[in-house]
């Protein structure tokens, strides 16, 4: 499908948007202490402490593989049976565990008390401790809190806690100033990338968040404009809205039809003309037309499904239907933020088959049924739906990978390719 | 509360997975919010499994606390048996489950499913991943077959003389360290001798192969961190005497065989020596000669690391500067061991305790798990991986036990191969001064990192060579030897030691100069403390 097309197409009316059915059950996804594996590499002089259980480590742990190389900037404090008995002691065992850390690492500027289901169920109360620590630390360490437990996040809405934290703590951005802030984890090379883009368009000034250092926290006030690079971000893009921040409407930056869109929505606010964006994003179109060409040839006509995970699934199935020419038989997301994937949704095919939730047994039994060409699963489920015979994408590369904009637009569909094409070349 | 980084273990209920993934026909609710279920892809991506652990999670959520997770709960008991028809079922908390105390067994049992239901108690802010494994292995031998248990007294009757010996195999799990491998090794080997194996558990095993388990004259406690237990009780319940000694190594092996020669009353002698067992001839060839008195540092679970301790003393002839394990339910075993080779036992599950005990020791060789592995990478010492905790790579393709002759085929070449072979250093020294064995060039048997984890060496090479020849040196390589400078011509004189075993003559010269109250080290300082150090 040529851009032009894409553009052309008239918007969908309320009436067509997909019909959600939702789910309930057995959940396979991580919970939102997952995030810290990718926020701790972004993030370069902060450190999370998991406040928590032997299992939060051990999760921590399996979905950072082989990151054990060196030592991390994340670690557990793990709750023995002594801490549960007295609530006071467990006070003051927390302070000690965060002294340990920060003589540890001196060059810590930001430590992150992160809570788990164990700390919410005992009722730890991890913005006290914060402040209290603050107080021990000020001038040297700043300390925040936020929640990442299973009970009230899924996956990638641990970085929306994360980030949601950081949103008190960024500048004023003085009256009558204007600032468009980026938020979303997103690899330095991405970033910069980016960064160029927004210069030539003459977009300025532009900020991240998460930045880089927290010493580098952007400003934020009524002149900001919030552009979203994630679409899991929603407690984050109100807590900046409720400091005055304007929220622009956008689709994702995933493959050259989203990014081109959430350019445009960036254009739009700063009064940047039309003119203006098609000449600058034109070589870099160009180029991912010509890198998604390739990948088109494996992908159009082929059957996806997306088991809910990531939160990235609705732009992605966006993406791999209208520009890559895949049918979608299902799309699976954890949870539906309506006003978030307001844009997105608009550009889903009609009757597409939307679930929110999971019952998982359930979903396995129509995932059985439709015998996609491709489904996009977690960790735990790639290797027995391969063995029954079906290919599979892991979520998880989606969040790792730089897949954002139009330069990745290839790489983005490529992932979805080489499952396909691997199959297609093995004899075994 | 505990500082963790990294950790050995897993909660217990991971343990209980363990053995039920290793089952068919067993199926575990456990009581656990969403994001617990990471714990199947150890299973799925670790080990490659095929199959999803036959695990059902409650997930529930923040809305639920207080209201309705009891009836999550019995929800989801019924849809998995409705679902997997399991002949056993298995309830279990994980650790927030065990906060909210709704009693999922109970509830369970309560429900009238007509199938065994156990009820697993695993207390998670006490208790780790192996305790949990024995734990639930126990918990589902004794559950099936504590209605069979023979009156107190009635002893079992003696083997029919026309019928070979039976034993069972007990302790290997999904996650276990080779754990496939090892029971086709010691099955094969028993059979050497005329033993049947007649049940193994839980590692393919069924409800009904665990009733059987008491046929057999007597059980093998292969891997004694997760059925110690179960073999214990059986022993004292059915009376069937357990084999304990397991079969890692020439020597253990061999006592292994005269265990169950003993117990089976069969005549061993000929099976002790097999032709496919390669170890112990190459062990004596001279090539070996090099690996003497390697120093070696092991930490691993218990079992492995004392197996490894004795090949290492015995088989190899390698010098054990170290030993230590995460498992402090069978630290006594380690600390028996230790005494053994005059060592200070390491009992910790805090990995940079281990990585700080192995960059004092500087061993040459280290064993352990893929913890030390990384650690070993980042001190540039050889490793290789001896136990659990595991690693995609801890599965390979190949057959390759630890246990019986083959085990030890197996781990001298695994062993000896990151080490630097005889042949190998004897044209190393031959060739010291060719330009391609320059001190920069990396081992190419330690892979790139090796450069860089010696800047110390480098960077003081460097120093060396653009100082005038009469001036004193620092010495970069210790904080505590500060005090300590090198004169010039002896930072020469050490460039002549190879370079595999500089950094060791650095740091005993700067010790023993430090011990001495020298100043500055000579050329003389250097041979004195080679002297002192007599190796």
């Amino acid at each position: 499908m040529s851009l032009s097309h894409a553009a052309d197409r008239a918007p969908a009316t309320g009436d067509s948007l997909p019909v959600v059915t939702r789910e309930r059950g057995q959940r396979q996804v991580f919970c939102g202490l997952a995030g810290i594996v990718w926020l701790h590499r972004k993030i370069q002089d902060a450190f999370f402490l998991v406040v928590g259980s032997r299992t939060c480590a051990h999760l921590l742990q399996s979905a950072a593989g082989v990151m054990i190389f060196a030592e991390p900037r994340f670690a557990t404090a793990i709750l023995h049976e002594r801490d549960l008995a007295g609530l006071a002691d467990c006070n003051a065992e927390l302070d000690r565990v965060v002294a340990e850390v920060l003589e540890r690492r001196p060059d810590i500027g930001t430590l992150f008390l992160v809570g788990s289901c164990p700390s919410e169920v005992i009722k730890l109360d991890l913005a006290k401790a914060a402040e209290r620590l603050s107080g021990v630390y000020r001038g040297r360490v700043r300390i925040l809190d936020y929640s990442a437990s299973g009970l009230e996040t899924t996956f990638t809405q641990g970085e929306d806690a994360c980030l949601k934290a950081l949103v008190p703590e960024l500048p004023q951005l003085p009256n009558g100033e204007r600032s468009l802030l980026v938020l979303g984890t997103l690899p330095d090379v991405v970033e910069d990338q980016f960064a160029r883009l927004f210069a030539e368009l003459g977009i300025d000034p532009v900020h991240f968040l998460p930045p880089r250092r927290t010493t580098e926290f952007p400003p934020l006030g009524s002149g900001t404009k919030v552009l979203l690079a994630q679409p899991f971000l929603g407690e984050t893009a109100r807590a900046c809205q409720a400091r005055g921040a304007n929220l622009l409407t956008a689709p994702y930056p995933f493959g050259v039809e989203g990014t081109l869109g959430w350019l445009r929505a960036a254009t739009e606010a700063w009064g940047v003309s039309g003119e203006v964006l098609e000449a600058v994003t034109a070589p870099a179109i160009a180029r991912a037309q010509r890198g998604l060409a390739h990948h088109r040839e494996a992908l159009a006509g082929k059957r996806i499904s997306f088991l809910p995970d990531s939160q990235l699934e609705i732009p992605l199935a966006r993406f791999l239907q209208r520009e890559c020419g895949m049918e979608l038989v299902e799309v699976g997301t954890p949870f539906l933020d309506r006003q978030l994937m307001a844009e997105e949704m608009r550009l889903l095919p009609e009757g597409v088959r939307l679930t929110e939730g999971q019952d998982l047994e359930r979903q396995l039994d129509r995932l059985r049924e439709d015998r996609p060409d491709l489904t996009v699963c977690g960790l735990g489920l790639a290797n027995p739906l391969e063995s029954e015979g079906l290919r599979t994408k892991w979520s998880i590369e989606l969040v790792f990978t730089p897949v954002h904009g139009f330069d990745q637009a290839a790489d983005l569909a490529e992932l979805f390719a080489r499952p396909l094409r691997r199959a297609a070349l093995l004899r075994v | 509360m505990q500082l963790t980084l990294w950790s050995y273990e897993g909660p217990p209920h991971i343990g209980a997975m363990r053995v039920v993934a290793s089952m068919e026909g067993v199926h575990l609710v456990l009581h656990a919010p969403q994001g617990d279920t990471y714990a199947d892809l150890l299973f799925t991506m670790i080990e490659r499994r095929a199959t999803r652990p036959p695990v059902t999670y409650t997930s529930f959520q923040a809305r639920e606390l207080g209201s309705d997770t009891a009836e999550l709960v019995k929800t989801s008991v019924g849809e998995a048996f409705e679902r997997f028809k399991p002949r056993v079922l298995l309830v279990g908390e994980a650790c927030t489950a065990e906060l909210i105390q709704d009693q999922p067994g109970a509830l369970a049992r309560g429900m009238g499913l007509p199938v065994p239901v156990l009820s697993l108690e695993l207390p998670a802010y006490a208790r780790k991943e192996c305790w949990g494994a024995n734990e639930t292995f126990y918990h589902l031998v004794r559950g099936l077959l504590k209605p069979r248990v023979p009156e107190a007294g009635r002893h079992p009757e003696p083997r029919p003389t026309d019928r070979r010996a039976r034993a069972n195999l007990l302790g290997p799990t999904a996650l276990g360290f080779r754990c496939r491998d090892d029971v086709e090794e010691v099955t094969r080997l028993l059979a050497s001798v005329g033993v049947d194996v007649h049940v193994v558990a839980p590692l393919g095993a069924t409800p009904e192969d665990l009733l059987r388990i008491p046929e057999a004259d007597f059980n093998v406690c292969l891997y004694p961190e997760t059925a110690d237990q179960t073999c214990l009780w059986l022993e004292r319940m059915f009376g069937q005497p357990t084999v304990k000694t397991v079969p890692i190594g020439i020597g253990a092996t061999r006592d292994f065989l005269d265990e169950v020669g003993r117990i089976a009353g069969i005549d061993v002698t000929d099976a002790k020596s097999p032709i496919s067992s390669r170890m112990p001839w190459y062990s004596r060839s001279v090539d070996s000669t090099y690996l003497t008195g390697k120093r070696v540092f092991i930490f691993a679970d218990a079992t492995h690391a004392v197996a490894a301790a004795r090949m290492c003393a015995e088989e190899l002839g390698f010098t054990v500067v170290g030993i230590g394990t995460y498992a402090r339910e069978f630290a006594r075993d380690v600390r028996e061991c230790a005494k053994r080779y005059g060592v200070e036992p390491l009992i910790t599950d805090d990995y940079l305790e281990v990585e700080k005990r192995a960059a004092e020791l500087q061993p040459e060789l280290m064993l352990g798990t893929q913890m030390e592995r990384h650690i070993a990478k980042r001190l540039g010492i050889p490793c290789a991986v001896i136990s659990a905790p595991v690693h995609v790579q801890d599965f390979p393709a190949r057959y390759a036990p630890q246990m019986g002759f083959e085990g030890a085929n197996v781990m001298f070449d695994t062993w000896v191969h990151p080490l630097m072979m005889g042949l190998e250093e004897h044209l190393i020294t031959m060739f010291r001064e060719d330009f391609e064995f320059h001190d920069a060039a990396t081992a190419s048997h330690l892979g790139s990192r090796v450069g860089a984890s010696r800047p110390a060496e480098a960077g003081s090479e460097s120093h060396a060579a653009a100082e005038p020849a009469d001036s004193p040196v620092d010495s970069p390589a210790q904080a505590d030897a500060s005090t300590v400078i090198w004169a010039a011509e002896a930072e020469q004189e050490l460039k002549k030691i190879p370079f595999f075993v500089r950094g060791k003559a650095r740091r005993n010269t700067e010790r023993f100069a430090a011990e001495q109250g020298i100043q500055t080290i000579t050329v003389e300082t250097l041979y004195d403390a080679k002297a002192h150090f007599g190796r």
